[in-house]
């Protein structure tokens, strides 16, 4: 029990934005006509691309002589740019097609 | 003043993009905007983590992390503005595995540096999970989605082994973190356990359900960044993740509930209990005479009517046949007749897949009615056509309870006066299930490529 105690105590700023992100994420969501429901996938899938943040992070912790951390890390950074720029492209891809119209 | 050009001060501003760009995301006025701030803020994101680094860097890192965003740039770039409309979904999913593969290999790198921590291992290998689980399944919906992967494939009692082999992972990792292991080929095992599983996980869901298992594998990608985010106490990683895990779970249920199925019966599959025999015996008691019909009788049925409606489905997709049934619809308008379209929120391979790939025709809004509200209008329509759908249409969901897709919401359409079908063949729908509509006595079948049929009608109603 203490662990936990001292978990949450240690990590109270993190626990708060986790919780209060959930409720912005349902927030958000609430709302959406069905006809965005394809885009919105798509936005928040190039969101998560963040994760590229993390990989770019990884490669530049790595050791100079650490061959193995820095290929698979240079992997990570690609896959990562895939996801970011890939996404945020065909969102705007499919948006394009609904502002054409008035 | 020196705040302002802090990596946390720019973390900050990144995640206040994402929340804003995915509300506005939302609304059609402004939802192109809204995802481009949301770019810029993970543009900022990336240049403020890369530059602001506090610590000694060799330079080759800085030339391998240039190199890696260049050539991810240049071929995401390149891939999603070639790939054509009907092959967004699966691009999505394509980018979503990506993410996920990234986070899992953060991990793989990251296990030796946390040994003996137990919370930052516990949190390493649930990202190492996830990320896996999320990679490989959304390989196998990539796969599906483009007819790489055509039947669902189940392993004898699949449920039960998948279940078994989720818990058996879940123990390994306890058992790694709590043993305080370092063994790389523990870690390794993990890895591949996850990515079977993950491929395990989507095999056996239907075609149908894809787009549900691609919103889900999304929104597992958004935690694995989470973790990610807090392994490394990084705001804009811990943001930016929890709010794609708790949109994504959101939409993930808005998908399911248009189907009106709960998430359960999707990933365990009410489909996968109807067994094979079950499906025969279905299709022996909807069998009878389906009766065919040609464009220039088509041609004629639609130049005589007063009100139209077309049900789009996938098969419209597949044959790029947008622009021709808008052509269609302006001429049979320009007629004097009444023409709609009746999209169901599944139809296609995405919600809202319809509509965007209209929308690309500048096909008008107004045009586009949505199930709830054209449903009541089918009894006053002369005529139907059906182009290219199947599942949505399919009355087994309203009177045939053994029916995988019994209580499904579906369009009316066998209200209408006339029911015109376009298929290329009788093969059944994505579901795998025969369809009773096509042998309604006032169903008329029109068989060939949607796209050429249509041209043809649109030929045919020119001479008239």
């Amino acid at each position: 029990m203490t662990e936990i105690a001292n978990f949450i105590s240690q990590n109270l700023q993190l626990i708060y934005v986790v919780i209060l992100m959930i409720f912005v994420g349902v927030e958000i969501i609430g709302h959406v006509p069905a006809v965005l429901h394809t885009p919105l996938m798509s936005g928040a899938n190039a969101i998560h691309g963040v994760i590229i943040i993390g990989a770019i992070l990884v490669m530049l912790g790595a050791d100079s002589d650490n061959i193995l951390a820095q290929s698979l890390g240079f992997v990570a950074v690609f896959l990562g740019t895939l996801n970011v720029v890939g996404g945020f492209v065909v969102t705007d891809r499919m948006l394009e097609m609904f502002k054409k119209k008035k | 003043m020196d705040y302002i050009f802090s990596l946390e001060f720019i973390y900050l501003i990144a995640s206040i993009t994402y929340i804003l760009g995915l509300k506005m995301l939302g609304h059609p006025e402004t939802a192109r905007r809204g995802n481009l701030i949301a770019a810029a803020g993970m543009t900022l994101a990336i240049l403020g983590t890369i530059f602001l680094y506090q610590g000694e860097v060799a330079t080759h890192i800085y030339v391998l992390i240039g190199i890696a965003i260049l050539i991810g740039t240049i071929i995401g770039w390149a891939v999603a503005k070639k790939v054509a409309m009907t092959k967004m979904p699966e691009l999505v999913s394509l980018f979503n595995g990506m993410g996920g593969a990234s986070a899992a290999l953060i991990g793989l790198i990251e296990f030796q540096h946390y040994t003996g921590e137990t919370l930052s291992t516990a949190t390493i290998l649930a990202g190492i999970i996830i990320g896996s689980i999320s990679f490989s399944g959304s390989m196998i919906a990539w796969g599906k989605l483009n007819g790489t992967i055509k039947k669902p494939f189940r392993l004898p009692k699949y449920n039960v082994v998948n279940n078994a082999i989720f818990l058996v992972l879940v123990i390994f990792a306890a058992y790694i973190t709590w043993s305080s292991s370092s063994s790389q080929l523990y870690l390794y095992i993990l890895f591949f356990g996850a990515l079977a599983y993950g491929i395990l996980f989507v095999l056996p869901i239907g075609g149908a359900d894809m787009p549900v298992v691609i919103s889900l594998l999304n929104s597992f990608t958004g935690l694995a960044a989470a973790l990610g985010g807090f392994l490394y106490g990084n705001m804009v990683m811990l943001t930016g993740g929890i709010l794609v895990g708790s949109a994504g779970t959101i939409l993930t249920f808005a998908m399911c509930k248009a189907m009106n199925r709960s998430l359960v019966n999707v990933i365990f599959g009410e489909f996968g209990n109807v067994s094979e025999n079950e499906i025969e015996n279905d299709s022996h008691s909807v069998k009878g005479d389906i009766k065919k019909t040609t464009v220039s009788d088509v041609a004629i049925l639609m130049n005589y009517s007063q009100r139209i409606i077309f049900v789009p489905g996938y098969g419209l997709a597949v044959a790029q046949a947008q622009h021709a049934i808008h052509e269609l619809e302006l001429l049979l308008e320009s007629k004097g007749i009444e023409v709609k379209y009746a999209i169901h929120p599944v139809a296609g391979r995405m919600p809202g897949h319809m509509n965007v790939l209209l929308a690309e025709t500048n096909v008008d809004y107004d045009k586009l009615a949505e199930m709830d509200d054209v449903n009541p209008e089918f009894q006053n329509t002369d005529v139907v056509f059906v182009v290219g759908a199947n599942d949505v249409v399919n009355p087994a969901a309203h009177n045939n309870p053994s029916s995988p897709i019994y209580g499904m919401p579906i369009l009316d359409v066998e209200n209408a006066k006339q029911i015109i079908v376009n298929k290329r063949s009788m093969k059944p729908g994505y579901a795998g299930i025969e369809n009773e509509l096509f042998y309604n006595q006032k169903t008329s079948m029109l068989f060939g490529d949607a796209k050429a049929i249509i041209q043809a009608l649109i030929s045919e109603l020119k001479g008239m």
